[in-house]
């Protein structure tokens, strides 16, 4: 089966990345919010002071209307403008005729009289005129005659302009910076969940004695880890266990049932021999009882077999091996079987498809393989076995024209004594495929179970590049 | 046929000595490598049947020390140990045959039989006979009763192993061992096919069948 951790996602994707995006969007919005709220609320308090002056001028302007008429007031507002620049003045008649104030002409002004507004207006500073912006209030008096009161704003007008057209560069300086330090921030919260990813690759790709590295700091990613490799520990101790059991087991009975099926023979030997009535029949019976003994060594061979060959504790030696040949033996093993069943075997070799291998474990491999092959191809039906040079690394495939295996059901059929239900009723020991998987992972393949075309299974070993050696010349000296 | 017994499970070796002398075998039994090697190079055996893993001298050195002293009695290993490894570890100390525990008694007889008979001085030979079936292994051409029978080399591989051991007993192991080369028993029974197969070309349309079905054994090519 392909078992093999996730690859990286792309940056894009990763949970951190969404994250940081998150929080400097929310970061900018906040901080705009902020700024915005900082500005409004300032400009609303410049302004009121600003009105509380001009109130308290208009409230003595009107005492001076009040006690000596328009006269009073265009007499007080000269002597007013002579010694101000922050206050404005101009009193008009009904023909907009300025009488008095330090404001030459109207300015535009939009709004009701008697509201708060603001207009541009000009006057000389150092000798040059200067556009600036005031803020007063207009009232209408008796006779036609038309009062403004102002204050200059052109200072608080500048900060605003400023604030303006400095706030989206902010912005972005914002986003830029935020998402930068989340990058920062995300990298490395990424590497060390990548380091965690990586360890769990390896200990699903079969080393179990892997741990994810701790960095002393202690922290939340420190604690996960620690807890993870604790976790493998428990899983490691779970799963020696589990082997020496089927270990010992496999051992220790071998023995008593050795010795039972040796009884059996010697059961069947005597009664042979004595010619007693019905001997035959009863001789008949322990056969069928050594045959059954038989089956059950079978089965305790293969688990040994298997748990020494997993556990990489066999001895088998390495060599530099052609699959083509190794392809091409099997088959010829397994062709009058194949023909005996009415189902055609195609061998389709390719040339110097060499690994490195134990040439023995790779064609029990194959025989098993091409033995479920034919079990559940139909008469009629075709199983091709294929060596090929790929990409991907030296292939060694069995593809049949039987029922195959459904997808879910796949990697569950190559654990120990898995047998599906469809296949129940044909012979077997449910160990076949876990040899095979025993086998590649001893050579570092993967053994992977994929639809055949148009109908099947494709059983695939597939060696990695890096086990392959190339093939050294022939010796001469037969070993 | 005199046999020395090498092994140190005394129940194993009560079974193994006893079926042996049942067979008609003349046997002595030794429970540690030392007494088997001085038993050994002490009295004539036509072949010796040696457990590899013995307490004190090991079977290994018992066969090594045999082979130094020039005694050249072929020896037939017992071992749990089942790996390919072992077996040419095994061969290669002297030994002459392999055979893994648990094993069924009629392949252990087939085994010794066909190790003495080996023993036996036959020169070259080029040519196997077994009743009028010829196997000329120059030509590598087949003839029963003048006339030529097509083999493909694997069957006529697996016809001379046959024809080599006429009249004994050649176990499936034996012949997946021999003309395959294979350590294995694959899951279904294929060996059965091929020789059907080869039955079917030597024997069909021949009023005496040579090829013999041993019922719990194996197979065996003779004349009657």
């Amino acid at each position: 089966m392909r078992i093999r951790a996730r690859s990286k996602p792309g940056i894009f994707r990763t949970q951190a990345f969404r994250i940081v995006l998150a929080y400097v969007l929310l970061f900018a919005v906040s901080v705009t919010a902020l700024l915005f709220f900082t500005y409004w609320n300032t400009r609303r308090t410049l302004d009121a002071q600003t009105d509380q002056i001009i109130e308290a001028e208009i409230t003595g302007l009107s005492q001076e209307y009040r006690h000596f008429g328009l006269q009073g007031v265009a007499e007080t507002l000269r002597a007013q403008s002579l010694h101000s620049n922050q206050s404005l003045y101009l009193l008009s008649d009904a023909l907009h005729r300025s009488v008095a104030g330090n404001l030459d002409s109207w300015p535009r002004i939009s709004g009701a009289a008697g509201e708060m507004v603001e207009f541009d207006f000009e006057r000389p500073i150092d000798g040059k005129m200067e556009a600036r912006r005031a803020r007063g209030r207009v009232f209408d008096l008796p006779g036609g005659f038309v009062l403004l009161v102002a204050q200059d704003v052109h200072d608080r007008y500048l900060t605003e302009r400023m604030f303006t057209t400095t706030l989206p560069w902010t912005v972005l300086l914002i986003l830029v910076l935020g998402a930068a330090g989340g990058a920062l921030m995300s990298r490395n919260m990424l590497r060390r969940l990548d380091t965690i990813n990586r360890t769990s690759g390896e200990i699903i790709a079969g080393d179990l004695t892997r741990r994810v590295p701790l960095n002393g700091s202690g922290d939340e990613f420190d604690v996960l880890a620690e807890n993870l490799n604790r976790m493998l520990d428990r899983i490691e101790r779970l799963m020696k266990g589990l082997r020496e059991v089927t270990d010992s087991v496999a051992h220790d009975l071998r023995t008593p049932l050795s010795r039972l099926r040796n009884r059996l023979e010697e059961s069947v030997a005597r009664l042979n021999a004595s010619g007693a009535p019905k001997s035959e029949m009863m001789a008949d019976e322990i056969e069928r009882a050594i045959a059954e003994t038989d089956k059950l060594i079978a089965t305790f061979n293969a688990l040994l077999l298997i748990a020494e060959t997993d556990a990489g504790t066999t001895r088998a030696a390495m060599s530099a091996l052609d699959l083509g040949s190794v392809a091409a033996d099997v088959v010829e093993l397994y062709e009058p079987l194949a023909e005996e069943r009415k189902i055609s075997l195609a061998l389709i070799p390719d040339a110097g498809v060499a690994v490195e291998g134990n040439r023995s474990l790779i064609a029990q491999a194959l025989a098993n393989l091409v033995d479920n092959a034919i079990k559940y191809t139909p008469a009629g039906g075709e199983v091709r076995i294929r060596a090929a040079n790929t990409n991907a690394g030296m292939e060694l495939s069995v593809a049949d024209s039987g029922p195959g295996i459904p997808p879910a059901d796949r990697p569950r059929v190559t654990e120990r004594f898995v047998r599906l239900e469809a296949s129940r009723s044909s012979p077997g020991t449910g160990l076949g495929l876990s040899l095979v998987m025993a086998v590649a992972h001893f050579h570092r393949a993967e053994l992977v179970l994929e639809d055949n075309v148009p109908t099947g299974l494709k059983a695939v070993l597939r060696f990695p590049k890096s086990a392959i050696r190339s093939v050294p010349p022939l010796k001469n000296a037969a070993e | 046929m005199r046999i020395l017994v090498v092994e140190d499970d005394l129940e194993a070796q009560r079974y193994l000595v006893q079926g042996l002398k049942e067979s008609g075998h003349v046997v002595d039994e030794a429970g540690d490598g030392e007494t088997g090697l001085s038993l050994a190079l002490s009295r004539p055996y036509d072949v010796a049947v040696i457990d590899r893993m013995l307490p004190g001298l090991d079977g290994l050195k018992v066969v090594a020390e045999m082979r130094e002293h020039g005694n050249g009695t072929p020896v037939l290993f017992l071992s749990a140990l089942s790996e390919v490894d072992d077996r040419v570890k095994g061969l290669k100390a002297g030994g002459d045959d392999y055979l893994t525990k648990p094993y069924a008694f009629v392949e252990l007889l087939a085994r010794i039989d066909a190790l003495v008979r080996r023993r036996a001085p036959a020169g070259v030979r080029t040519r196997l006979d077994v009743g009028d079936l010829e196997l000329d292994l120059l030509s590598r051409a087949a003839k029963r009763s003048g006339t030529a029978i097509e083999l493909q080399p694997r069957e006529f591989r697996l016809l001379e192993y046959l024809m080599r051991h006429a009249g004994q007993v050649v176990t499936r192991t034996m012949l997946l061992e021999s003309v395959w080369e294979y350590h294995f028993d694959p899951q279904t029974n294929v060996i059965d096919v091929h020789i059907s197969r080869l039955r079917a070309k030597i024997d069909k349309g021949f009023e005496a069948p040579l090829l013999h079905t041993v019922r719990g054994a194996g197979y065996m090519i003779r004349a009657h």
